[in-house]
């Protein structure tokens, strides 16, 4: 496992090298060296975020400093104690967060899905059995970005990899749930974005006011369920 | 409206945001009695007049605006007492683009995922999710004890002889030079790349706001360019979009991406580049990390003995 400096004040733990080549066990690995890193509670670290392959580790060089004495040190020392926590085993019963699994309502319906014809002429799929390879499949959260509580989502059936829109949209209504190459996602919020938009869900994937603020977090696993306009209507509520 | 910024939010896709120039936020903050990490001002190029309903102590760092308490300049880094009525004034920046106001008794709004940032490319935080306009009212909290003791020793000399040292209050610079350190995907560049990267110099470029500032100038090709996994970016992270255009991630950057990282502008640097504005031209300079992080030692030693020296003249 490689872990390399992200500027001064943050470290990233390189997991592994290649993500779409084992998907499941890459997140796997990296939710466990996650949730190792935190379990240490090393002094100085400010927070952890994982992606794709990698776990960011985010800390404070003069706490760090207090620590390792010497300012040469700070990498060093820090590294060492990651290294640690990452070779101690699994001794006590993990709690596996990773194991949600949450539904998600979408509409496919003509005036949310606004890429569904383009998608389904590109990819030669009747434009149901574009909706049926979306909402049947099961998919999981790598990670967390773009925007706040924006969820990119892996397990996209192969048959739907399209390219991306060569001139990206300057605004996305939030809830949009759109497909780009491998991955699925979800728009949060009115956002600029370049994914071929198939459907909308009537959920709030990011709010401020709640702690967690995101609907989903790295790990989570994922269905969609298709749902009519009536019903968004009376979700959105 | 800006504090020390949103941690603890990353793994959720939530930008740090705070005051681009937080060291600029803190020493302001240090000069007017509050609290290191309370709320204050950021104000970009200027045009903000601010009508006071009671005594305040207000301070600012940060670009090379001209600011006016009545017909009184206010310069950067010096304490000044606005009295009840009067107006505070900030012209357009002869250099920089962005300056901090700290105001005693701290700017009261609610904290939002343990921060009163405004997250402007999400709208939550600050005042209304959003920058201030025409007519708002902020509301403050009461003057503290050190403040109100300012209050007092200002009463006839309005505004104080004391302030920090002129970089930390005027850190802008017409042909800035920023030191970085090298990010992962530095040796994805050629020696001739790299050369060039470190010895010419850049322009900024328009859209450029507080997520990043874009620079135009040589193009950065990489060697190969094979796709990269998207992984965490920091403040200060220097990608290379496949333009070969480099961009200057400031502090409302998203929290990962996809784009090679050549380098990293250093913690103690970031306040040089968040005054970055169109036409600047700004070069590159490669230290190490150790290097980084005893400049930042550095730094947060002498803060530490203005700390002491600000509380006792505020006895």
């Amino acid at each position: 496992m490689e872990i390399a400096p992200l500027g001064d004040s943050a470290l990233i733990v390189r997991v592994r090298n290649q993500f779409e080549d084992a998907p499941e066990q890459t997140s796997n690995e990296v939710l466990r060296a996650l949730r190792r890193i935190e379990d240490a509670r090393i002094s100085g670290v400010i927070e952890l975020a994982p992606a794709y392959t990698t776990v960011a580790v985010f800390f404070d060089p003069l706490r760090v400093m207090d620590d390792a004495a010497r300012v040469d040190h700070v990498i060093e020392s820090l590294t060492q104690k990651i290294h640690e926590a990452l070779s101690r085993g699994g001794r006590r019963k993990q709690r596996d967060k990773s194991t949600r699994l949450i539904e998600i309502p979408v509409c496919y319906e003509a005036e949310f899905a606004l890429d569904l014809e383009q998608v389904s002429r590109q990819m030669q799929i009747d434009p149901i059995e574009v909706i049926d390879l979306h909402r049947t499949a099961q998919y999981r959260v790598s990670c967390i970005g773009f925007t706040p509580g924006f969820p990119f989502l892996s397990g996209l059936h192969k048959r739907l990899a399209t390219r991306r829109r060569s001139i990206p949209r300057k605004e996305i209504p939030a809830g949009s749930v759109a497909i780009a190459g491998a991955q699925t996602g979800i728009y949060p919020m009115k956002s600029p974005g370049g994914w071929n938009i198939i459907g909308r869900t009537p959920l709030h994937l990011f709010d401020p006011r709640k702690d967690p603020p995101a609907l989903l977090r790295p790990g989570d696993r994922v269905r969609f369920r298709a749902i009519t306009r009536e019903e968004f209507d009376r979700l959105k509520r | 409206m800006q504090d020390l910024g949103r941690l603890g939010f990353r793994q959720f896709g939530v930008s740090v945001g705070g005051a681009l120039d937080s060291h600029a936020l803190r020493v302001a903050n240090l000069l007017v009695g509050n609290d290191e990490s309370a709320a204050g001002l950021e104000i970009t190029l200027g045009g903000l007049r601010l009508h006071f309903v009671d005594d305040r102590i207000v301070a600012w760092c940060g670009g090379g605006f001209d600011v006016r308490l009545g017909s009184t300049s206010v310069a950067a880094g010096h304490a000044a007492l606005v009295r009840a009525g009067q107006e505070l004034m900030f012209n357009q920046p002869k250099v920089g683009c962005r300056c901090w106001l700290g105001i005693s008794g701290e700017i009261d709004v609610p904290i939002v995922l343990g921060s009163r940032s405004t997250d402007l490319r999400t709208n939550f935080g600050g005042f209304d999710g959003r920058a201030l306009r025409d007519g708002d009212e902020i509301a403050l909290g009461k003057n503290s004890k050190h403040a109100q003791s300012l209050v007092d020793l200002l009463r006839e000399q309005r505004i104080s002889s004391w302030s920090p040292p002129h970089d930390w209050s005027s850190p802008a610079q017409r042909e800035p030079i920023l030191r970085v350190m090298r990010g992962s995907d530095w040796n994805r560049f050629n020696d001739v790349t790299i050369q060039r990267f470190t010895n010419e110099a850049f322009i900024v470029s328009p859209d450029s706001d507080r997520m990043g500032v874009r620079l135009e100038g040589i193009e950065l090709k990489r060697n190969h360019d094979i796709d990269l996994i998207s992984e965490a970016v920091v403040p200060g992270t220097i990608q290379v979009p496949p333009g070969g255009r480099p961009i200057v991630l400031l502090g409302d950057c998203q929290t990962i991406g996809g784009y090679p990282k050549i380098a990293h502008v250093i913690s103690v640097d970031l306040p040089t580049a968040a005054q970055l504005r169109l036409g600047d031209r700004v070069r590159f300079h490669e230290i190490s990390l150790t290097e980084a992080h005893q400049l930042l030692a550095e730094r947060e030693r002498d803060l530490a003995e203005f700390r002491v020296g600000i509380k006792l003249r505020m006895r």
